[in-house]
């Protein structure tokens, strides 16, 4: 697992309480595991420890959804 | 000269069809015709604000002039290399960009009911195509602003009037594009059954429950005087017009998008199958709900959280619900009902919220089976009416204002 996935995990354990990294497929919105509020604290998480900023525009729910896609998309933006 | 409410009545829509006919032809052949498209836009938003309502069509030519100015203006501001991107030019922009709407929501509230010469029919969901648009500029992922494509995604004729709000990135991918042949045959398919849809809610459900119960309901609840069964009565069949109403006009709306070959987002999914209201507001005006979330509520977390405004991320989400959905009251118009009906959703979420963590924190003793399920979805039902009836205004009726 590289540094940016076991990063993008760890923000999501703590803002979640669970761990994700076995489901990477699974839908984080459907689920009720993020919910709006969840992802503002993302977009900020992903600031404080990786520096990319995301602004709010640019998170569109569907690209977003599953722990493998929040990852490709920080990736993207490294 | 003819004018129509859009949707209204079968004229309307034997002359669309009459109308979109060339344009589909072409669009299965591949070709699409902006000349075409807004040669038949002009003639329907004729038909809609023109003759005796030409009054409003004026009105919105110079709100539309005035609205693509302003975003042009504000795009050149932020596209320049060396755009400093202060927040009070943003500020001070949408502000501009709600100026309009706010004088046409005010007015009634201040000057006896009168409605304000600037109006027009849409114009509140004109404003929320302009704002998203300076909001995603802002943000810097409008990087390229067409005064045209921009003008034409606001009067995009099939949802003028009440929506569904699309995006102005969303719309432009569709709208400068041509889907492949089977993409469109899918869409057509789907939208001539939208249509159908759209028929047997706005004109047979919504006429029966709005049209033929509605008033004797209402008559029985007015007769009754304060809390009754004909009162819940009202609740109930308010809350069924409301919905086969507007759900109707929106599957018309999205149907005849789909046959432009433009894919406008769905307006509800089922929202009385909702298992609390979070969920019912994912199915309920959806493209109203969603622009609340990313336009309001997220941004307004984001500012506080970044500002530090509360300690605990719960009091944040908790204050931010009920700003965001008193926003909404508001946006309805300037009556006790609407802001009560904001407020009282606001509170909704703060509570359903706690709900939920409650829930997770003591899953093992909370049973969940079946008919927890469906206890879940007729509670979220009534909650759901109850404030619909608030929202309808005949309570204000029946306590303060007796109809004469």
């Amino acid at each position: 697992m590289d540094e940016t996935q076991s990063t993008v995990l760890s923000i999501l354990q703590d803002l979640t309480g669970e761990d994700v990294s076995s489901n990477m497929d699974t839908n984080l919105f459907d689920e009720g595991i993020l919910d709006s509020m969840g992802s503002v604290q993302l977009l900020l998480e992903l600031q404080n420890q990786l520096g990319i900023e995301v602004p709010v525009s640019e998170f569109e729910r569907s690209e977003w959804d599953t722990p493998a896609k929040i990852v490709a998309k920080v990736e993207s933006m490294q | 000269m003819m004018s129509f409410d859009p949707y209204g009545n079968p004229t309307y829509f034997i002359l669309l069809f009459i109308a979109l006919l060339p344009l589909m032809i072409g669009l299965l052949y591949g070709h699409r015709s902006h000349i075409y498209e807004s040669i038949i836009s002009f003639v329907f938003l004729l038909l809609t604000f023109g003759g005796p309502k030409w009054k409003t069509g004026i009105a919105l030519i110079i709100y539309l002039v005035y609205q693509i100015c302003l975003v042009w203006l504000y795009s050149k501001y932020r596209q320049r290399a060396d755009s400093a991107n202060k927040g009070w030019v943003f500020v001070v922009s949408v502000i501009l960009a709600i100026i309009p709407l706010a004088v046409v929501k005010i007015t009634p509230a201040v000057a006896h009911g009168a409605s304000s010469i600037i109006g027009f029919l849409g114009i509140s969901y004109l404003t929320f195509k302009v704002v998203q648009t300076i909001m995603e500029t802002r943000d810097g992922v409008i990087k390229e602003f067409h005064p045209i494509l921009f003008g034409q995604f606001l009067l995009f004729f099939p949802t003028i009037s009440s929506g569904p709000i699309d995006r102005y990135r969303r719309f432009v991918k569709d709208y400068d594009s041509v889907p492949t042949r089977a993409k469109y045959l899918d869409l057509m398919e789907k939208g001539v059954r939208y249509i159908f849809l759209g028929f047997l809610y706005k004109f047979l459900l919504a006429y029966i429950f709005g049209t033929v119960m509605l008033p004797t309901v209402e008559h029985a609840a007015l007769q009754a005087h304060g809390i009754s069964w004909a009162l819940l009565g009202v609740m109930y069949t308010y809350s069924m017009d409301l919905f086969f109403d507007f759900a109707g006009y929106s599957l018309f709306a999205v149907g005849v998008s789909y046959l432009m070959g433009v894919e406008t987002p769905m307006n509800f999914n089922q929202p009385f199958k909702s298992k609390n209201i979070k969920d019912f507001w994912n199915r309920w005006h959806m493209t109203l709900s969603f622009w609340f979330r990313d336009f309001i509520y997220m941004r307004l977390v984001f500012f506080m959280m970044k500002h530090k405004w509360f300690k605990s991320r719960i009091t944040t989400a908790n204050v931010a619900y009920v700003i965001n959905m008193l926003i909404m009251g508001f946006w309805h118009g300037e009556t006790w009902y609407y802001i009560v009906y904001g407020l009282f959703h606001g509170f909704a979420m703060v509570i359903n919220d706690s709900w939920l963590r409650y829930k997770k924190k003591h899953q093992a003793q909370i049973p969940h089976n079946k008919f927890t399920e469906y206890f879940a979805i007729f509670l979220t039902f009534n909650v759901v009416c109850f404030s619909f009836l608030i929202f309808s205004g005949f309570l204000n009726t029946l306590w303060f204002v007796p109809r004469h």
